[in-house]
């Protein structure tokens, strides 16, 4: 569908923008927007109830985090406007040059002086006047761009992909996360990506047995890693800690059982605001991050903790709306590629804070407090709303 | 684009949104369905436990005299979790520590190990308690010292100084009965997971991480009850363990006192008596041997044969039981388990099993009675007994002739003895007789208790056992295939170095492969005079002979005789408790009272009692010199007096010491000089050791401040150990500064100063806090640290 712009020449330069800038923001996916927005608000609030008990009172401002989580989502809300209005054919021409970046970053968090340390894991930039951002978020992003590239390349006409373009795909995706679970030891990240390719290669309409040969691979590869003890230690009491919460006597266990009594704690409607003893008394490791769906269920129960999850479906409907929608394969890729991202990664992190899913320190998508992840998240409706806004024109 | 396409993403939409129904789905389950039991563990988590531990029970002998009593102590231990967090994992900080207790840093480190493959030592030395809880490494701590590392916090980061109530010894009268009270030791991971698994859920007698609990002697058998229940104090805290309100406060209640029928000063008789003849032993020359006995160990024992209880009871070697106060060292530990030291840990009169040598005679004669051979009749005493081929000589006597039974047993006539038992072998069928065939000597001898555990209260007792028909096919029974496996093989290693002894060795166990449930005529001999395969304890012995002494009754030899609560009101009354009829008949047991009334003046127990005051005071005795194998004999001296009525069983026995006479008679006749007062040719019991000279009647009286009460002028001036300098307000100053970050968890209530009325310690203990979820706190490195303590005192 596409708008005739009336040819009068009564019109100006000034008024085609401002028409521009009309159609812009009624072309928009308001629901999306209107519920990642939501998550992001919420998340700041839930951020604010736990950091007052540890974190804040550190930074000597009870509100620090609560305003630090709001700027950054601010932050993100602009990054997603830029990303939204990126010319699409721009978007893929500089998509190699992406990936490349990302990769060097990624890389780059071994080099002593820029790289950090945080948590045990060597994930971290240091970028100054930003504290330090994680390159691993941004690689997603690369990734969903340059794998989309590839299998929609020269296939906008109504045919497959072929073999040739699959491997591709998987090659590319398969060095930075290859580097990514040797040296950062980040199953999580792992965990999507390989949930972002699966979908992808499957959408790009590829033959089915890749789909198959896929899922089969890594129901293998996970066998044969912990068969083979091939993960560390600590990689198995994370994995397997959730089965049997009393097996496994180090943090992971310890973690996911202050995690359930918290969660289980708060009942329909929760302790209320601030008043979560599991929360308040700090019982729940992280909880400002990976843990923060117990200051959902907590302190507002299982309303307040459903909200999160509808929220989340809201976002994930509308991408996969946005997808199906999309004029090309490359546009229906990327969507894609952002729905199998976020859905799977806010499926890890509240299964790990619910016990079904292992503990692997994944954020939740907008609510979680961290810049990278929010920005990255942003920056993913960006893209989402570009494929929208592409479709609208 | 292609129908495919859209129908895959139409299919991964599914999945997606399933995937997030999943989670609302549990969300459900765990906040709706199962949320009551995560609400009470959300209750629980915030709650953290101040245990103050129960004051333990004294143990009390038979006139209220403390044989165990309580002290304080700065004890400094040791956190490994914060040491293992120094960038060198606390290296350096222990070589300051040992610098400053003046001890040696490699030693400190190996207390400080794991007990397990990896551990340099064994336990106790290596740490068999919990891994979070801090271990103690040195006792009696100088103020100072403790005050110098708890000044210096950062140059001791884990380390801390504590007042700690631990048991005191006060000696009175030099006593020592470390295999009577036992020791303590701290409570291992097996136990708290039996404990756990049985699910014991009352909470006064469940045992916690920091617990000390009673590793010997009374302190195992009656631990539950000298515990007492702890205090507990629950406090609201986070995570960081800061405390934000007290919930609810349980006082302590102290251990019940344990009285026992033990008398302080006839202990002291009984271990110095047994100390000296031991000693004067190692100094005779054994005429067999021509070397010096060897006299390696001994026991002493001495019962009321009217209830059973014991009255005193010694073994040698033995050890100061204060050495496992605190932390026993390597060193300290590795002497009390060295071979050359005769493994003092065990108790020879309760778990030490001796052949009974001649003073089984008693129970031979008994057997003899019951097989209807006549008391009163003659027998053969000649010098050398023949049986078939073989030749059984009169080890310690020469051929008397025809004699009386009771001159057989005054002079300990082996041959009469052996022919009573060749006659009573070939009767029941000689070497053909079935394994059920009577075997009157050994039935009789098991009805006065021999080869069974008596059930004296106290843990680790030996059984033992009596020689005999049935018990040879029992042996073989269950020993026959390795015999005869071994005499197939024909010993292949021994016989390369030494062919001969590998042909011995198989001819051996050929004969017993194919010969050895057969009771030959020579085991039958043998086991007359308590050789053989028979060996019992000092403990059983008397036991038996009290029987002798009492008419009959097998009574159960007990320490106990009340549980009383700290303000002095009974709990428990122990009752004498018998378990049997011996299998005699009165006319035997008269029979055999004067007999060995006869042994003492006219026959082997002569010598010992030479001058005593036989005419007023009949003593009744038996000696014994065990042959054992590759060793000198063993001495017995079984006794019970007065002869005419019966009172005291004593028995007295040396390992290696030669003959019973010689080296264990002038035991029992200390004893019974102690016991009944005798000086010169006078008897008289009031002066004796016994207050009022005889064993108390009536419980000792505790008073109501949990001080007992002994008579005027028999407190045996105890030992009540120097307090370590440690007035009230220094202990409670170093003891809040050995925990920051519990800073409102209750201290400087003002320390109990050492009472030291009645020779125990009114007793100031620590407080520790146990998370309720048994875990270790998990709070910031620092505050990481030991939880708060409490000196409290005893109302």
């Amino acid at each position: 569908m596409s708008y005739g712009y009336p040819t009068t020449y009564s019109r100006t330069r000034a008024d085609l923008r401002a028409d521009d800038r009309r159609s812009y923001l009624r072309e928009l996916d308001w629901v999306l927007l209107i519920a990642a927005i939501a998550l992001s608000v919420y998340g700041a609030i839930l951020v604010w109830s736990a950091s007052r008990g540890d974190q804040a009172p550190l930074m000597g401002d009870l509100q620090y985090f609560l305003k630090r989580h709001l700027l950054n989502a601010a932050i993100g809300i602009g990054l997603a406007f830029l990303v939204s209005r990126v010319d699409y054919r721009l978007m893929r021409a500089y998509t190699p040059v992406l990936y490349v970046v990302s990769f060097l970053l990624l890389l780059a968090t071994y080099l002593p002086g820029i790289g950090v340390k945080i948590a045990g894991a060597q994930a971290w930039l240091k970028v100054p006047g930003l504290g330090t951002v994680q390159p691993g978020e941004f690689m997603k992003i690369a990734l969903i761009l340059a794998i989309a590239m590839i299998l929609a390349e020269k296939r906008d006409a109504e045919s497959e992909p072929r073999d040739s373009d699959v491997l591709q795909a998987l090659a590319l995706a398969a060095v930075p996360m290859a580097y990514i679970l040797k040296y950062q030891n980040d199953t999580g990240t792992v965990l999507i990506v390989g949930t972002i390719i699966v979908a992808m290669v499957a959408v790009s309409g590829a033959r089915t047995r890749w789909v198959i040969g896929m899922l089969v691979g890594a129901v293998v590869a996970l066998l044969v890693a912990i068969q083979f003890h091939l993960l560390q230690d600590y990689q198995v009491g994370r994995l397997t800690s959730f089965v049997d919460p009393e097996a496994d006597p180090t943090d992971a266990s310890f973690n996911v059982r202050q995690a359930a009594i918290a969660i289980g704690n708060g009942g329909v409607f929760g302790r209320g605001l601030f008043q979560g003893s599991q929360t308040q008394g700090n019982f729940v490791p992280v909880n400002e991050s990976d843990f923060i769906m117990t200051v959902a269920g907590e302190e507002l129960g299982f309303i307040g903790a459903a909200l999160v999850i509808v929220l989340l479906g809201i976002v994930v409907w509308r991408g996969i709306r946005i997808a199906r929608r999309a004029d090309d394969m490359f546009g229906r890729l990327v969507a894609t590629g952002v729905v199998a991202w976020l859905s799977f990664q806010a499926f890890e992190n509240i299964g790990m804070n619910l016990g079904i899913m292992p503990v692997t320190g994944v954020p939740l998508p907008f609510v979680s407090y961290g810049g990278t992840s929010m920005f990255a998240t942003w920056i993913a409706i960006g893209l989402l709303q570009n494929v929208h806004l592409r479709h609208a024109e | 684009m292609s129908d495919r396409s859209t129908l895959r993403l139409m299919v991964f939409g599914v999945l997606v949104i399933s995937l997030l129904g999943t989670l609302l789905g549990r969300l459900f389950y765990l906040q709706l369905v199962t949320g009551d039991s995560y609400r009470q563990s959300a209750a629980d988590n915030g709650v953290r436990e101040i245990v103050t531990p129960a004051v333990r029970g004294l143990v009390l002998d038979q006139v209220g005299r403390p044989l165990v009593a309580n002290r304080t102590s700065l004890v400094v231990s040791v956190d490994r979790t914060v040491l293992e967090r120094q960038p060198d994992d606390g290296v350096a900080v222990l070589q300051r520590l040992a610098q400053a207790l003046g001890s040696d840093p490699t030693e400190l480190s190996y207390r400080l190990e794991l007990c397990g493959p990896r551990a340099h030592r064994k336990p106790p030395i290596c740490w068999n308690g919990s891994p979070y809880q801090p271990i103690p490494v040195a006792k009696d701590v100088p103020t100072v010292t403790a005050l110098k590392i708890m000044e210096r916090r950062t140059a001791f980061p884990g380390v801390q100084a504590e007042l700690e109530a631990v048991r005191e010894y006060p000696e009175p009268y030099g006593v020592n009965g470390a295999h009577l009270v036992g020791y303590l030791g701290p409570v291992n991971e097996e136990e708290l997971a039996v404990q756990k698994a049985a699910a014991s859920t009352d909470p006064a007698t469940k045992l916690r991480r920091n617990d000390l609990i009673g590793r010997a002697g009374a302190e195992r058998e009656y631990d539950a009850q000298l515990r007492g229940k702890p205090g507990v104090t629950r406090l609201a805290v986070d995570k960081a363990g800061r405390v934000t309100g007290t919930l609810g406060t349980v006082d302590s209640t102290p251990g019940s006192y344990l009285v026992t029928s033990l008398d302080a000063r006839l202990q002291s008789v009984t271990e110095k008596a047994l100390a000296d003849a031991i000693a004067t032993a190692r100094k005779a020359n054994d005429p067999t041997t021509g070397r010096n006995y060897v006299a390696d160990s001994g026991a002493a024992v001495v019962l009321d044969v009217r209830t059973g209880r014991v009255l005193s009871m010694a073994s040698y070697p033995t050890y100061d039981p204060s050495v496992w106060v605190g932390g026993i060292t390597a060193k300290e530990y590795n002497a009390l388990i060295s071979k050359e030291n005769g493994l003092p840990l065990t108790s020879r009169a309760v778990q030490g099993l001796f052949a009974p040598g001649s003073t089984f005679k008693a129970f031979s004669t008994v057997g003899a009675a019951n097989s209807g051979m006549g008391l009163n009749s003659s027998y053969q005493c000649p010098n050398v007994y023949r049986a078939g081929d073989r030749s059984f000589a009169n080890h310690e006597s020469r051929g008397y002739g025809t004699i009386s039974l009771s001159r057989a047993l005054e002079v300990s006539c082996n041959t009469v003895f052996y022919g009573i038992a060749d006659t009573m072998w070939k009767s029941a069928g000689g070497l053909n007789a079935k394994p059920t065939a009577a075997d009157p000597i050994a039935t009789a001898a098991k009805s006065f208790g021999l080869g069974s555990r008596t059930g004296i209260d106290l843990p680790g007792e030996s059984r033992g056992r009596v020689g005999s028909r049935a018990f040879k096919q029992a042996l073989w029974d269950e020993r026959h295939e390795a015999w005869c496996q071994a005499a197939a093989a024909g010993y292949p290693e021994l016989r390369k170095t030494d062919p001969t002894q590998a042909n011995l060795n198989t001819a051996l166990d050929r004969e017993n492969c194919t010969e050895g449930f057969r009771w030959r005529e020579g085991d039958a001999l043998n086991a007359a005079i308590g050789q053989g395969d028979t060996i019992i304890t000092p403990l059983q012995l008397a036991t038996g002979y009290a029987a002798i002494a009492n008419g009959g009754t097998r009574w159960q030899p007990m320490i106990a005789t009340a549980l009383v609560r700290s303000n002095g009101k009974v709990i428990k009354a122990f009752t004498p408790k018998a378990t049997g009829k011996v299998d005699a008949s009165p006319a035997t047991l008269a029979f055999l009272r004067k007999s060995l009334a006869g042994v003492t003046t006219d026959g082997t127990g002569r010598s010992p009692f030479k001058g005593f005051p036989l005419d007023r005071l009949p003593v009744a005795s038996k000696t014994g010199s065990a042959q054992v194998d590759g060793k000198q004999s063993t001495s017995w001296f079984a006794s019970f007096a007065p002869a005419n009525n019966p009172r005291y069983a004593v028995v007295a026995m040396v390992s290696e010491g030669g003959t019973g006479s010689g080296t264990s008679g002038p035991i029992v006749r200390k004893i019974y000089e102690a016991l009944f007062g005798v000086k010169g040719q006078s008897v008289n019991p009031a002066s004796g050791v016994l207050v009022g000279g005889q064993p108390a009647t009536t419980l000792p009286k505790v008073r109501s401040d949990g001080t007992p009460v002994v008579p005027a002028g028999q407190e045996g001036s105890p030992k009540i150990a120097a307090p370590p300098a440690a007035p009230a307000p220094t202990a409670a100053a170093v003891t809040s500064s050995a925990s920051p970050g519990s800073a409102s968890a209750g201290t400087g209530t003002g320390a109990g100063g050492p009472d030291s009325s009645g020779g125990f310690d009114g007793a100031a203990v620590v407080a520790t806090v146990s998370s309720r979820a048994g875990r270790p706190r998990r709070g910031p490195p620092g505050r990481r640290g030991h939880p708060p303590t409490t000196p409290a005192r005893r109302p």
